[in-house]
Formats: C-alpha cells, sequence, structure tokens
C-alpha cells in the first residue's frame, strides 16, 4: 500500500470520527455513532499495519490482543457509579503513549520521516517537545485525578504555601528548557522535560477538591486530545492531528460547560478554590429549626400529589438509590402521578454521571429533563423529592451576592408546594460548606437517612 | 574550402555537444536542486501551515459537533472521544513496525499495548452505557 493510499484511508477514518461524535446528539443515533467510531478506528489501525513502514507483525498483534483482553474486562467489569475514575485512568493510559510515541520519534526518526538522529527539523523537534509535555501532564494528571475518585487520596483539596508559584516557575523553566532541547537536539534536556511535565501534572490536579472532578475529568479529556494532535504534527500525520483536534475541543467545551454551571472560571477551579466561610454559618445552623419527617409522612405526601419531580444529586450515586427511585416512579405512575427528574450540570463526578446512573436503573430518558428544560416547571410541581444534592438547590445561588456559589444556576426547588429533602444528617453542608434556607422553608420536611434505606422504606408505605 | 566546412561543422557539433552537455548539467542542478528543497525545511515548514490548516478547521468541526451532543449523553461522550484519541496507536505500530529490535521499537510495543486497552475498553464501555438509554416501554 502506497503512502498516498493510506492517506486516503486516514480521511474516511478521519470522517468516521467525525459522524460517530455527531450520532451521540441523540440517544436514538447514539449506538450507530460508537458503531462508527470502531470502523474508524479499524480503517485507521489497518490502512497502517499494511502501509510500508510496517514490516513485523508478530510484537504488533501480541500487544493488541493482550490490550483487548485487559480492556474488554475492565469495559464488562466496571460498575456504573465508578465511570469517573474508569475514564481518568483510560485518559492516563493515552497520555502514557504519546510520551512513548514521542520518545520513539525522538529517538529513530527516519522511521518517521523526520531526519535522522541529531539531525531533526526544528519545527519537529518543537512538535516533539510539545508532545511529550502534553502527555507527560496528562498521564499525571489522570493518574491523581484517578486516585481521588477512587478513594486512594483524599478528595479535599491539598494545598501548600507557594504553590502557584512553583507551578508557574516549572511551566518557565519547561519552556527554557525545550527551547534547549530544540537548539541541542540533547536527549537529556528531553528526558528533564518529559520528568518536568509528570511534576507539574501531579501539582496542577493535587489541589483540587472531589467536587470540582466534573472540570477537571473534561479538562484531562481536552488535554488526551491536544497530545493526540501535538503526536499528529511531529509525525506529520493528518489523522492524528483531525482526531486530536476533536477531541481536545470535545474537552474543552465540557469543560466550559461544567465551569459555566458554577459560575466559576477553569482558572478559578485549578488556582483559587472556593472560599470557605464554614463557621460564621455554622452556628446560624442551631438556631433554626428544620421540620424532620417520616417515610410514612413522605409516602403520603407523594401520594397525594399530581406533579412530582426528583431532583438526584452525587448523594444518589453514593448510596446506589437509583433503582429504589425507579421503583418508586413506577409506584407513583401507577396512580396516574406525573413523575419527572431534573438534573443539574454539575450532579455527580463527571458531566452526565446522572443520566447514566438513571439510566441504568431503566427509567426512561424521555422523563429526564436538563436544568433548563425543566426549571420553570417546579412552580407548579406538588412535591419535590430531593436526593443527595445540596448546592445545587441552594437558592442563596440567587440572593445572597456574598455567598461563595453566587451566580451559579440552581434548581428552583424552594418554588414547588412541598418539598422533600434526603439527607443523612442535618449537620452535613455539602461541599462549599454553606447552609441551605430549602432545609429550614415552611414547605420543606427533611428525611434524614441513607438514601438508598429512605427511598425504599417510602416505597413500602406507597405499596400499603 | 571544403577543409574550412569541415572544420566550421566541427565546431558547431562541438558547440552544441558542449551546450547539450551545459543542459543536462543545468538540469540535474534542477534537479538536485528541487529535491533538495522538497527535504528541506522550508517545506517542512509548508507541511506545518498546512497541518496547521488542517487542525484548525477540525476545531471548528469539533466545536460545532460538540454542541450538539444531548447533555444527557455527555458521560458516553467522554468515553467515546477517549477511545477515539487512542488513535494516537497509528504513531505506535509505525515505531513497533521495524523489524530490527531497537529501544524506540518496544517503546512502540508499549505504546500500542496501552493504545488497545483504552480502545477496546473505551468502545465497549461506550457500548455498555449507551445500551442503557431505553425509551419508555410501550
Amino acid at each position: 500500500m502506497t503512502v498516498n493510499y493510506s492517506a486516503f484511508l486516514y480521511l474516511i477514518s478521519a470522517v468516521f470520527f467525525i459522524l460517530s461524535l455527531r450520532g451521540l446528539s441523540s440517544p436514538k443515533t447514539a449506538i450507530k455513532g460508537n458503531v462508527f467510531g470502531i470502523a474508524g478506528m479499524i480503517i485507521a489501525v489497518c490502512a497502517t499495519l499494511f502501509s510500508p513502514v510496517v514490516s513485523s507483525y508478530s510484537f504488533i498483534i501480541a500487544a493488541i490482543a493482550i490490550g483487548a483482553v485487559i480492556g474488554l474486562i475492565i469495559a464488562k467489569r466496571i460498575a456504573m457509579t465508578a465511570l469517573p475514575q474508569l475514564v481518568a485512568a483510560f485518559h492516563s493510559l493515552v497520555g502514557l503513549a504519546a510520551v512513548f510515541v514521542a520518545w520513539a520519534s525522538f529517538l529513530s526518526p527516519s522511521t518517521y520521516g523526520i531526519g535522522s538522529s541529531g539531525a531533526i527539523a526544528v519545527s519537529s523537534l518543537i512538535e516533539m517537545a510539545l508532545g511529550v509535555a502534553i502527555g507527560a501532564l496528562t498521564f499525571s494528571g489522570s493518574v491523581v485525578a484517578f486516585a481521588k475518585l477512587q478513594g486512594l487520596l483524599s478528595g479535599k483539596p491539598l494545598r501548600f504555601k507557594g504553590q502557584s508559584i512553583l507551578n508557574i516557575a516549572l511551566c518557565i523553566v519547561l519552556i527554557i528548557l525545550i527551547a534547549h532541547f530544540t537548539k541541542t537536539q540533547s536527549g537529556i534536556s528531553f528526558f528533564i522535560v518529559t520528568l518536568l511535565s509528570f511534576a507539574l501534572g501531579f501539582l496542577l490536579i493535587l489541589p483540587v477538591g472531589g467536587a470540582d472532578m466534573p472540570v477537571v475529568i473534561s479538562m484531562l479529556n481536552s488535554y488526551s486530545g491536544w497530545a493526540a494532535a501535538g503526536i499528529g504534527f511531529t509525525l506529520k500525520n493528518s489523522l492524528l492531528v483531525i482526531t486530536g483536534a476533536l477531541v481536545g475541543s470535545s474537552g474543552a467545551i465540557l469543560s466550559y460547560i461544567m465551569c459555566k454551571a458554577m459560575n466559576r472560571s477553569i482558572f478559578n477551579v485549578l488556582f483559587a478554590g472556593l472560599k470557605q466561610n464554614q463557621v460564621d454559618h455554622e452556628t446560624q445552623n442551631e438556631e433554626k429549626p428544620a421540620h424532620i419527617g417520616s417515610a410514612e409522612d413522605a409516602a403520603v405526601l407523594l401520594k397525594n400529589a399530581r406533579k412530582v419531580i426528583i431532583v438526584p444529586g452525587y448523594g444518589m450515586a453514593v448510596a446506589q438509590s437509583q433503582f429504589g427511585l425507579e421503583e418508586m416512579a413506577t409506584l407513583l405512575k401507577k396512580d396516574g402521578i406525573d413523575v419527572k427528574y431534573a438534573i443539574h450540570p454539575v450532579a455527580g463526578r463527571m458531566p452526565g454521571h446522572m443520566n447514566v446512573l438513571l439510566a441504568e436503573a431503566k427509567i426512561p430518558y424521555e422523563d429526564v429533563f436538563e436544568l433548563e428544560d425543566i426549571n420553570s416547571a417546579f412552580t407548579e410541581t406538588d412535591v419535590v423529592y430531593v436526593i443527595g444534592a445540596n448546592d445545587v438547590t441552594n437558592p442563596l445561588a440567587k440572593t445572597d451576592p456574598s455567598s461563595p456559589i453566587f451566580g451559579m444556576p440552581v434548581l428552583d426547588v424552594e418554588k414547588a408546594h412541598h418539598v422533600i429533602i434526603v439527607k443523612r444528617s442535618l449537620k452535613g453542608t455539602g461541599y462549599s460548606g454553606i447552609d441551605n434556607p430549602v432545609f429550614y422553608a415552611q414547605n420543606t420536611m427533611m428525611l434524614l437517612g441513607d438514601a438508598k434505606k429512605v427511598t425504599e422504606e417510602i416505597n413500602h408505605y406507597l405499596k400499603e | 574550402m571544403p577543409g574550412n566546412v569541415t572544420e566550421e561543422l566541427n565546431a558547431v557539433t562541438q558547440s552544441v555537444s558542449q551546450a547539450t552537455q551545459q543542459l543536462e548539467n543545468a538540469r540535474t542542478h534542477l534537479q538536485n536542486l528541487t529535491e533538495h528543497i522538497l527535504n528541506s525545511s522550508s517545506v517542512s515548514g509548508n507541511d506545518f501551515v498546512f497541518l496547521l490548516t488542517v487542525f484548525v478547521l477540525a476545531c471548528f468541526v469539533g466545536y460545532y459537533i460538540i454542541w450538539k451532543v444531548t447533555p444527557a449523553l455527555h458521560s458516553p461522550l467522554m468515553s467515546v472521544t477517549n477511545a477515539i484519541s487512542s488513535v494516537i496507536i497509528v504513531g505506535a505500530l509505525i515505531a513497533a513496525g521495524p523489524e530490527s529490535f531497537s529501544v524506540s521499537k518496544f517503546l512502540g510495543f508499549l505504546a500500542v499495548l496501552l493504545a488497545s486497552i483504552n480502545i477496546f475498553g473505551g468502545f465497549a464501555v461506550t457500548e455498555r452505557m449507551l445500551s442503557l438509554f431505553k425509551k419508555k416501554k410501550g
């Protein structure tokens, strides 16, 4: 197969990748989209395998076979609640693969047709250094994100004095080293560039808290794309450049959506963190009485409603109570009650996480609505059932300019006739550490306990 | 007189052959020059501009497509883009391709392995997620 021939196949492959992403515009076409993606990948791999640059196959086939077995087993076994850490782990693999490819291209540039050892074109050197830097950063950043999501590292932000100064210093040293590398083609400076980028990835993600993970994961998604594009520039391969750009912009857009849903900038998420003002709110906490109800009261309220909206949050995922929710919705629907779900963009630990968990419990996707599509419906809703969500329902975001979450779009649950809030205890104040006035409102009933147990208890009374 | 004609003829033939030789030289020179230009960094600069064009246009395509993705499918979007970004395997295959063994071939082998985990795992988990999204019964 000639070079032109494989270039043509790469183009077809790129078109398939675009169609694949296009398929995700609706759940109806999404499965077809995934098939397009697989087809694009098969074409890309075959076009490379049958091109003259590849002449030895045994190693390659062994590597693909081992990878396939590992990948398929992981994909089959993983629990849907653990999706965020799985995606983080996968991102780290792309990053590391990019590092290896960049090193391979540095060590034997003639294989890639970009010159010979010690005489690589300057443009290729710059691209190589950028590719290795972004790849290494993606790898170590994703490893930290994985460890945090998996609970191996504390989800709390890890900060120390002079952190930002250290990061900036590292960036400057990195740029100087890349310049040095392009001038001298020295392997040692390339190695140090790799090491420093690993370090930078760790340092960038360590200070980010658990609830900001949707932003971090999207950002790392974006990085893995830019890493692929960087390698594409080095190898002068347009397929890698196109795909990298697609993935990179996808991750960037997701990060933007997540940041907007928290009314914060990406710099704020990465470097500043949320202002902590727990202390003065905690004192207020004890003065206000909350109306604490029982599962039976909740069942009565739900039974007498005509319209019910369920607001799930990360607490629902932790307690695995989506199956109980589905049962509750089915019981209510039997009595002719209208049941819908309202999802805030940053509920969960990755974009769209709640939707997958609800779908796992066989909740039809037509019943699940995004914030802007359902927010006007709360005024005509009889009962809102908030389960494991807190900050995303806090009306202070609309009224109190001094609140750290002021300006964040929230679900207007307080506008419904009745609000039922399931929470482990009254003391916890969500990740932002701020109090939620909805808990103490006249029309609110608090149900204290594990989300799964409480929902099952309500179902028990609904069946009677 | 005839002697003169022969001499002149000889001279003309000689200059013609000289000119042909010069032309041939010029041609080889030009050929070398073209090859030199094609191989030199100035054209790899053109390559860069070409790839940059492709890159920027692809970013725009990505921008418009991704905004059309329904928020409900943002998790599958992340896992499928993750699988697709493993197209970096193309670079890994080239590194692992040569017959002779070298460090870069070994790095290529490792990269093929990592990217394969990602490709198979990524597409399979996306498929699993998407199969969960069901319409209402009946």
